[in-house]
């Protein structure tokens, strides 16, 4: 019954295969709004960990730091659990959403700053000789060319964050990892094992290879034109010895 | 009576225990064309780069046309007063040619789009490159990105002008037609303070020169002092060395 070849095991999964849509759509439901907070909260952080003010560089890096050192499932109980036993339950998706997003937000914001940080300091400079504001600064001339350097790791985040929604099934989600896990447990549908675990594996596949996919194409041609710009360079120095 | 634009008093600048600036004083009149020369570590690039608080010196007080420039109001007072040529060109890379031009006088000088292109295509025709309007920086050589940063400089239409070694980072042959721009500008009303090493340039274009050395300024004078007469022993030595 539970066996890959087994036919019956797959016409169970086949017949449940709206559980499966199902868990599916809330993964990417949670993933998405989950995502929106991550890159709300990875730009502000990332602006502050590069910006001139020492005390948010210090706020920055307390945030970052403290969210990339302790396990996302903590912090993720934490929220569900503390909320929820003071009587101001947040719900599962809303605690799922914020969770992922604080998590995933830490790590946009470090590539957020490194983005920033591989902006040449002339073109700081040259802002700011102009007399542009610290905001017309980033949002004019820093921001609009470190995009081309934060967006391979950005998608890479994305794709992270899918999988991460796997994290809700401890706080009893309905995003697909823990739908497929009731569904190969429960008492009328059980059993069908490998077939129902390939199915879920399948769809997270499908929707993070292409992301993945698009971020490595992007890094690979960004790495060509970097060096097409080196070797344009070094044929310049050696035109003037 | 022809007023001071730049003042710079008792500047004191430290990079960690590094002294790089002791005790500057130097006055800059309205229109008038300084250079400043000397060795390289003797402090000439942070003290222009003090007069538009790229660096804040660590003591004294730098005025700008009658008005103290303070961390407070730096940004306000250096978008109407000063503008800025570096040794990089600093051009903006994603953006065309007539975009680096426009962009200051439209964001910040609140000119409409067509008073902007107006006013980038009559830089463009002084610094000769009106066909590069829609080029991009890169595809463009060392020598035609300055002229492109001068003409940057230039459309924020301010009084002053401050150069950072604008030609050491061309190639030779190149370096001619940037110093023939800035020729042409010297004739104007702007007040320019050039750190350069083109001792033909500070000769031709000067009506003061200054010399720095280890932070300090060791001697100043007209370019006719300067080359036919100098006092301090360090200048001499300069001198010697790079003029041959």
């Amino acid at each position: 019954m539970s066996g890959i070849l087994s036919p019956q095991a797959w016409e169970k999964v086949w017949t449940f295969r709206g559980t499966f849509l199902l868990g599916l759509g809330n993964t990417i439901q949670v993933a998405l709004l989950g995502l929106l907070l991550a890159f709300i909260l990875g730009i502000i952080f990332g602006l502050m960990a590069t910006g001139e003010n020492k005390v948010l560089k210090v706020i920055s890096r307390v945030y970052v730091e403290l969210i990339q050192n302790t396990p996302l499932l903590l912090q993720l109980c934490f929220l569900y659990y503390a909320f929820a036993f003071s009587s101001h339950s947040l719900g599962i998706l809303v605690s799922g959403m914020i969770s992922l997003g604080v998590y995933h937000g830490a790590y946009i914001a470090e590539v957020v700053r490194a983005g920033i940080e591989a902006v040449p300091k002339g073109q700081f400079e040259a802002a700011r000789s102009q007399g542009f504001s610290y905001v017309q600064r980033m949002f004019y001339i820093i921001l609009p060319q470190s995009i081309k350097i934060i967006l391979p790791p950005l998608v890479n985040q994305v794709v992270n964050m899918i999988k991460n929604t796997s994290c809700l099934y401890l706080i009893g989600g309905s995003d697909l990892i823990s739908l497929t896990y009731s569904f190969v447990t429960g008492e009328n549908t059980g059993g069908a094992y490998a077939p129902a675990y390939i199915l879920s594996g399948v769809l997270f596949f499908c929707i993070c290879f292409p992301l993945s996919t698009l971020a490595s194409v992007w890094e690979n041609s960004l790495k060509k034109r970097e060096r097409r710009v080196v070797v344009q360079k070094k044929t310049a120095l050696e035109g003037r010895v | 009576m022809i007023s001071n634009m730049i003042k710079l008093e008792n500047v004191n600048k430290y990079f960690g225990d590094l002294h790089v600036l002791k005790d500057v004083n130097l006055t800059v009149k309205e229109g008038e064309k300084l250079v400043i020369i000397g060795p390289s570590g003797s402090g000439k690039s942070t003290t222009v780069r003090c007069m538009n608080y790229l660096e804040e010196p660590t003591s004294g007080h730098v005025y700008i046309d009658g008005r103290e420039l303070t961390h407070r109001n730096k940004t306000a007072l250096i978008r109407e007063t000063t503008s800025m040529v570096f040794q990089q060109f600093n051009l903006y890379p994603h953006m065309t040619v007539m975009k680096n031009l426009t962009l200051a006088p439209m964001k910040l000088h609140h000119k409409s789009k067509k008073e902007a292109e107006e006013l980038a295509c009559h830089y463009l025709d002084v610094v000769g490159l009106r066909d590069k309007a829609e080029a991009y920086p890169t595809t463009l050589s060392g020598g035609q990105q300055q002229r492109i940063a001068i003409a940057r400089a230039l459309c924020a239409e301010t009084k002053i002008v401050l150069f950072d070694e604008p030609t050491s980072a061309l190639d030779p042959e190149t370096i001619q037609e940037v110093l023939d721009v800035m020729i042409k500008l010297a004739k104007e009303n702007i007040t320019m303070v050039v750190v350069t090493h083109e001792m033909g340039f500070a000769r031709q274009v000067a009506d003061r020169i200054v010399f720095m050395a280890d932070g300090q300024i060791i001697e100043e004078g007209t370019p006719d002092h300067f080359f036919e007469n100098p006092s301090n022993e360090r200048v001499k030595q300069f001198l010697g060395k790079i003029i041959r």
